[in-house]
């Protein structure tokens, strides 16, 4: 039983501060640490800089331009990223499809698209939930028939995030109709700038606008653009979903707002006092903490487990649970912090360069969106229920 | 980073573990509960010859372990196998001997790791409710020794232990930090009277009366009024012990749980197939895990030397398992429907183990607390 890292790691664990220190651009941190809404160019900004470094694409292979990073040297990276205040790493097109790509496309899809990636020449989007095809993504309904050699689609997409920056969307496509739900998935890549493809977005309930239904009428596809074998689509897309989730905890999102978190506590007063000694509020405060520490041990655990060998299987899910209700209760405390000053609501504040005096606390501009925001943590990437029957089936058995 | 035992940690949890499920079967351990003693001479012999005492202590104090993780992977084996022995005793009452025995008090430590000596502390009184200086008792100097006067509450195996180690007040008055000592009693000191019982979860306790028990100069453990730095320390020990014997047995219950669930049919189909008992199921999988990070996070910081991150860590396992071995127990129960309330399930009496871990050393709320005022105090520092 050893629980510190080794000198090598401690040693990458240092270069990672420095390059961060060295190459994260402040106004970008200051952002990111206020909870206040990244532009496009803000995230193209910090994927230029980590793709100079050779670091954007952390998961993927030497071979393809990845840095050939373990699970360890991941969770440091992600960690102290989150700690500086780095932008998350836009995930479709490195993180997702890249993957994906790696494993199952053809050598000219590889030669295409990966560098594409990495440069930002392409931003990808992700098109896999439908109006009736939500935790049940294998029925999704959006057709592609091919014809000569291209294939037809037409359907709809929804919660497209991002779609509104997007050139490229991947997409879960029915190939064969009369198959059962799962066999007949295949997975397209598809120009969003194709006639017949048209874009709405969807405003959320803290008033952004980061998600989106995309509408597909007779849009031609090069049969080229095809994944993998038709009607093989959703192995991709389950490999996809599961691939490398030992980050997916966000231990290190999770510590950052802690820390946050005990900043404001100390500061707001309630009754003369502040609010960490509010006996109540405290009680929330040292809950989470604790929730949140033992956390970051069973990450670990799952890493080594990585790190020797094993894969990360069901436990991911176990990971997703805990780590996204740790994350909610902590927004959900930062917005407990601000009082009734998590009631009032300027748009304009939630983006760089507002420069009217804060209402209340400064953090109490972004508070409430940020919680409200953030409930999606526990439904997207397969919702905490479905999770649940992921870890019911796979680890229990039952 | 590495979360694997050594290999020599491996062969004491197999050859334990297989000792007791050898000689520790259920009915058996009912024997053992419920006899005169309240656990059984021969198991405890049997365990100490394993090694299982002496895994406990470093080897300077004449054993071959002491660690965190040695203390740890000890009690997991103990809570699985739902042990009644005097383990616990012999951790905290010898770790007071090596923290602050003089050469001959220290002579203790073979009987106890030999298993020949039972010890017990006997710290809690009535109203003390966990908190570590409320001591009442008290110790009045005389030109041999000490006489002591006062009530020991919930003392385990106190009407039988033949050690005790007894806190008491020299100056001060509870709830003082200052003014607490430390003394070795033996179990059949004149002036000392004992009133046994029974406990819910098997084995005894007592509730001691001393009247006038005189003791030499020599029965005071470490400096005088000096006490409560000990008793913290030891508790420390207590705090990791209890975690891991609860992760033990939370392990148990969750594993005969989920077996139930795949083998209990219900309108033609195993009851496991059901969405609802899968959701808690698979709830009660996460939290096992996070108690067993929560273990590993307090053996590795109980040696630490920096005091308010040790005693976070440990407060932090003790309030994870109280919740979490209670929420086992209940759900455990629950999911095994009527059966589950049956005398004859051993998982009933897994479930009662896991909520009086809660009882012992303080529980879910007075960690919470603690875990604050520690972090209060760091922020200060």
């Amino acid at each position: 039983m050893d629980l510190q890292f080794t000198p090598q790691e401690l040693a990458f664990r240092d270069e990672v501060r420095a390059f961060l220190k060295d190459k994260l651009p402040e106004r970008i941190a200051h952002k990111v640490k206020a909870g206040q809404r990244l532009t496009k160019a803000d995230q193209e900004e910090w994927h230029a800089i980590l793709n100079a470094r050779g670091w954007l694409a952390n998961h993927w292979p030497k071979a393809h331009g990845g840095p050939g990073w373990g699970a360890v040297e991941k969770f440091i990276f992600d960690t102290e990223c989150a700690l500086a205040g780095g932008p998350r790493i836009v995930p479709f097109g490195v993180n997702m499809l890249g993957p994906v790509l790696i494993k199952y496309g053809n050598e000219q899809q590889k030669a295409y698209w990966l560098p594409r990636i990495l440069s930002g020449e392409d931003w990808w989007c992700q098109g896999y939930s439908e109006p009736g095809a939500g935790s049940d993504l294998a029925s999704v309904k959006t057709t592609a028939v091919r014809e000569g050699d291209h294939y037809i689609v037409n359907g709809q997409k929804t919660w497209t995030t991002q779609g509104q920056h997007a050139n490229m969307i991947f997409c879960l496509v029915r190939t064969d109709r009369e198959a059962k739900a799962q066999s007949g998935i295949s997975f397209l890549l598809v120009d969003m700038n194709s006639p017949g493809v048209e874009l709405r977005p969807i405003r959320t309930l803290d008033g952004d606008r980061e998600v989106n239904e995309v509408f597909f009428t007779d849009v031609k596809v090069p049969a080229e653009n095809l994944v993998g074998e038709e009607n093989k689509g959703w192995t991709y897309a389950k490999f996809l979903l599961t691939y490398e989730r030992t980050g997916i905890a966000g231990v290190g999102f999770c510590v950052a707002a802690l820390a946050k978190l005990k900043v404001i506590a100390a500061r707001v007063l309630k009754n003369g006092q502040p609010l960490d000694r509010d006996p109540l509020f405290a009680a929330r405060m040292a809950r989470v903490e604790i929730d949140l520490e033992n956390m970051k041990t069973t990450n670990l655990r799952v890493i080594a487990a990585v790190a020797g060998g094993g894969v990360p299987g069901a436990e991911s899910s176990m990971l997703k649970i805990r780590g996204t209700e740790i994350r909610q209760e902590i927004l959900s405390l930062i917005r407990r912090a601000m009082g009734p000053y998590a009631i009032p609501f300027v748009e304009e504040a939630q983006y760089e360069g507002y420069a009217e005096p804060p209402l209340g606390e400064p953090e109490a501009a972004t508070a409430a969106a940020n919680y409200f925001n953030y409930r999606k943590l526990s439904i997207f990437g397969g919702s905490n229920e479905i999770q649940k029957n992921i870890i019911s089936k796979m680890i229990l058995g039952l | 980073m590495n979360f694997q035992h050594t290999e020599d940690r491996r062969m004491l949890a197999d050859s334990l573990n297989r000792y007791l499920s050898e000689n520790n079967s259920i009915e058996r351990r009912h024997q053992s509960a419920e006899g005169t003693f309240g656990y059984s001479t021969s198991l405890y012999a049997g365990l100490a010859e394993l090694g299982a005492i002496g895994a406990l202590f470093p080897e300077e104090a004449g054993g071959f372990g002491g660690s965190g993780f040695d203390v740890s992977l000890v009690f997991e084996c103990l809570g699985r196998n739902l042990a009644v022995e005097p383990m616990l005793g012999a951790l905290v009452v010898g770790q007071a001997l090596i923290a602050a025995g003089t050469d001959a008090q220290r002579a203790q430590l073979e009987g106890i790791v030999s298993g020949g000596t039972v010890a017990a502390l006997a710290h809690d009184e009535p109203g003390s409710h966990y908190e570590l200086s409320h001591v009442a008792m008290t110790a009045a100097q005389t030109a041999t020794g000490w006489v002591l006067n006062g009530t020991k509450a919930v003392v385990p195996l106190g009407d039988s232990a033949d050690l005790l180690l007894v806190s008491a007040r020299t100056s001060g008055a509870a709830p003082d930090a200052d003014g607490i000592s430390l003394f070795l009693v033996p179990g059949t000191a004149a002036g000392l009277s004992k009133r046994g019982n029974g406990r819910i979860d098997g084995g005894r306790t007592a509730e001691l009366t001393l009247a006038s028990v005189a003791v030499g100069a020599d029965a005071l453990l470490g400096t005088e009024g000096q006490g409560l730095a000990v008793l913290e320390r030891i508790s420390g020990y207590a705090l990791l012990a209890l975690a891991s014997e609860s992760l033990g047995a939370m392990d148990v219950a969750k594993d005969q749980t989920l077996e139930y669930l795949r083998t209990r049919k219900q309108f033609g189909v195993p009851i496991g197939s059901f969405q609802a008992l899968q959701h808690r199921m698979a709830d009660l999988l996460l939290e096992v895990g996070q108690a067993r990070s929560a273990v590993i996070n307090a053996a590795a910081a109980v040696d630490d030397t920096d005091r308010l991150a040790r005693e976070k860590a440990l407060s932090a396992a003790k309030y994870s398992v109280g919740r979490i071995g209670t929420l086992v127990a209940e759900e455990s129960i629950q999911m095994h429907g009527g059966i589950g309330m049956t005398w004859e399930l051993p998982l009933s009496h897994y479930a009662k183990r896991l909520v009086m871990i809660d009882h012992q050393f303080g529980d879910e709320d007075h960690h919470l607390a603690r875990f604050i005022a520690l972090s209060q105090a760091t922020a200060e520092v």
